[in-house]
């Protein structure tokens, strides 16, 4: 497969495809790091967290729109509006979605599935009645279009960096607020033993609702970074969501690192495959790879040693 | 052996509906429209004995669709393409996609299709083979709930992503089309349509047979007891895996009966049968109908196609909206689905009237608690 390329060719198709997969790597992260606090700490199957995601792009997609209409000249920095307003609300439907379904639920894991299910379906068609079926897209402000030159072959995308950027500090975020703070704390003694966590004097009810919202808030900003490299359409949250599942599965479910550690090769193997295989093969003989592990391996790549109650 | 007397005449009941009462109150065209359904109801009472049994949600039940219906639609669509039927084509005797997308010979593995005895051994074995590696693996590394409905998705997501793509061998987005006969025995007329129908029920009933042979017999018990306390069963001796394996096999059996049944009904096979959404979908029908109900489930499948039908037809954008809101509901309020209100309530008062005698000895109700994992 590699008959053809001259080596220097084959090194900045590498590179470029290597650059491609960092950017869905870092998509993949931002969705999975909302998965992995909600299904990895809490146990519960979000289904639709694509639509989450989804309400954050479509939040964007507003706030851009707005801003061009009323406050052309600010529209040079809408998104950190946009994504403000994509955590915000994304989150506040977390946080109802979690008070009105999933508190009920919390000893039927797999029932949990199931109505998500039912919320996903229901968005999908709240989205369809508000904002069409066609996809939308959003314009991106001047200072993110165009690509960066590394060198005569390698050129990065600006918008791709951005991305990456954005990835790297909510991740910062998600760990300074899981490991470094008190709430994390919290939330890491209740996932591990909740008797003992309210034993202690932790209100576990609060922390679930919290969690919950945390985990729907950074889907919402998930779904902001998306509109900067697909549209975004009722349905477009569904074809990412086993793919989530899978890098959180994959990763370990309890483990952060686990989850960047699975995003980052699922992602690299998918888009450095696309370029030699259609991008349907491409992604076939990904998750088929991912699933023989885990088949192998159930436990994911990283465990955490919990002993369970 | 089969059931108590009450199953049997529940069986009953649902034996007159379908082969006699929806015959003689609908059209062809409805008919064949329950034919379809009921083709979801084989997949329906397989999870009421995977999931709700034995606590194993499978969310790729599709997949085992899609094999024993696309093993159908494989042998229709050779015999539909004989060199003289296809004469047209560059290259004769292939299937019509095939020629449209350059392949100039039939794949090596479409060749067994041609003998409709390998499709019929086929249809069973495929899924049942395909489960028992899927499952041996799983279960065996104590693989369960969460994780295995999570990868059993995936597995559904692959298959389909792997249709679609390989247009030539499979028929891609559009699936196999344009299928006529079976044996030189038109499908598509009128009187085969009844015949297809009445198969279809029959073949269900004796699944719901096998499943209630299955569900009061000593592998039954042993599953309750399994999705109830794992552990206890495990160190009582048993090999847990072992039967989980044998309960998701038995699933993935009925499901690739009902795809080759429907594939029989309505004449083609897509991968839209095959993944993640339609899967889910099944599992609906069983939880709504009952998930601890064999005939419930049955029920279940017909009751929310009907309705699917009925509003995608008038309010097409309201459809959406009220599936959403069953899920949530059944879930929330009725987990044992519409068999639970019956088993609850109906029943009850219906005994009563019926014997009028305080000692009617009626078991309560379904005692089981929801299977949690």
């Amino acid at each position: 497969m590699f008959d053809g390329y001259t080596a220097s060719e084959l090194v900045s198709i590498l590179a470029m495809q290597g650059f491609a997969g960092l950017i869905l790597f870092s998509v993949f992260l931002l969705m999975a790091l909302g998965l992995a606090i909600i299904f990895g700490q809490m146990g519960v199957i979000n289904m639709a967290h694509g639509e989450f995601m989804i309400l954050g792009a479509y939040m964007t997609y507003l706030t851009s729109t707005i801003t061009a209409e009323y406050f052309p000249g600010l529209f040079a920095g809408y998104f950190f509006v946009a994504m403000l307003v994509a955590f915000i609300t994304a989150g506040a439907l977390g946080l109802l979605m979690e008070w009105a379904l999933i508190r009920h639920l919390y000893k039927r894991p797999l029932d949990t599935l199931l109505a998500t299910w039912g919320v996903s379906l229901i968005l999908q068609q709240t989205y369809r009645s508000v904002f069409g079926a066609r996809e939308v897209g959003v314009s991106l402000p001047d200072w993110m279009m165009g690509a960066l030159p590394l060198s005569d072959t390698i050129e990065v995308p600006i918008n791709g960096l951005f991305v990456m950027a954005l990835t790297l500090v909510i991740s910062g975020i998600v760990f300074l607020l899981m490991f470094r703070s008190s709430w994390g704390l919290q939330v890491r003694a209740v996932t591990q033993n909740r008797v003992m966590a309210g034993a202690a004097g932790i209100n576990g009810r609060r922390v679930d609702a919290m969690t919950f919202a945390l985990g729907c808030g950074i889907a919402g900003v998930a779904g902001s970074a998306f509109t900067m490299i697909g549209s975004t359409g009722p349905t477009s949250g569904q074809l990412y969501i086993v793919d989530t599942f899978l890098v959180v599965v994959f990763g370990g479910a309890q483990s952060l690192l686990g989850t960047i550690a699975s995003a980052l090769t699922i992602s690299q193997s998918q888009s450095t495959l696309e370029f030699f295989l259609s991008g349907s093969m491409a992604k076939v003989f990904t998750l088929l790879v991912v699933v023989l592990i885990l088949l192998i391996r159930p436990q994911g790549l990283f465990v955490l040693k919990v002993r369970k109650a | 052996m089969f059931g108590t007397r009450r199953d049997m005449i529940g069986l009953l009941i649902f034996a007159a509906l379908i082969l006699l009462v929806l015959p003689a109150a609908l059209d062809l065209f409805r008919l064949n429209n329950v034919g379809k359904y009921l083709t979801y109801a084989f997949v329906a009472v397989g999870l009421v004995l995977c999931w709700g049994l034995g606590g194993v949600l499978s969310l790729g039940q599709g997949v085992f669709f899609g094999l024993g219906g696309y093993a159908m639609a494989m042998f229709l669509k050779l015999e539909a393409s004989s060199p003289e039927a296809t004469a047209i084509q560059s290259t004769p005797g292939i299937p019509d996609f095939m020629d449209w997308n350059q392949i100039t010979e039939l794949p090596w593995f479409w060749e067994p299709f041609h003998n409709l005895g390998f499709t019929i051994i086929a249809i069973i074995a495929l899924p049942t083979i395909f489960a028992y590696i899927l499952g041996a693996m799983l279960f065996k590394r104590r693989v369960g709930g969460v994780y295995f409905a999570i990868i059993t998705q995936a597995v559904a997501s692959i298959l389909t992503i792997l249709i679609v793509g390989q247009q030539g061998l499979t028929g891609g987005i559009n699936g196999i089309t344009d299928l006529r006969t079976l044996l030189g025995w038109d499908i598509r007329d009128d009187s085969a349509k009844y015949i297809l129908y009445y198969l279809n029920g029959f073949l269900l009933i004796a699944v719901i047979l096998a499943g209630q042979f299955i569900k009061n017999g000593k592998i039954g018990r042993i599953l309750v007891a399994l999705r109830d306390k794992e552990d206890r069963v495990r160190f009582t001796g048993y090999d847990v895996a072992a039967y989980k394996t044998f309960i998701f096999c038995v699933a993935a059996a009925f499901s690739g009966i009902g795809g080759a049944m429907f594939t029989l009904q309505v004449g083609f096979m897509s991968p839209s049968f095959v993944g993640i959404v339609p899967s889910i979908e099944m599992v609906v029908f069983c939880a709504l109908g009952g998930r601890l109900s064999l005939l419930g489930a049955a029920y279940g499948a017909l009751i929310v196609n009907y309705a699917k039908t009925v509003f995608s037809e008038s309010f097409p954008e309201l459809w959406l909206f009220a599936m959403g809101a069953l899920f949530i509901g059944v879930v929330v309020a009725f987990p044992q689905g519409l068999a639970g209100l019956w088993q609850q309530y109906v029943q009850p008062s219906l005994i009563r009237l019926v014997s009028r005698k305080p000692s009617a000895t009626a078991p309560a109700g379904p005692t089981a608690p929801a299977p949690g994992e």
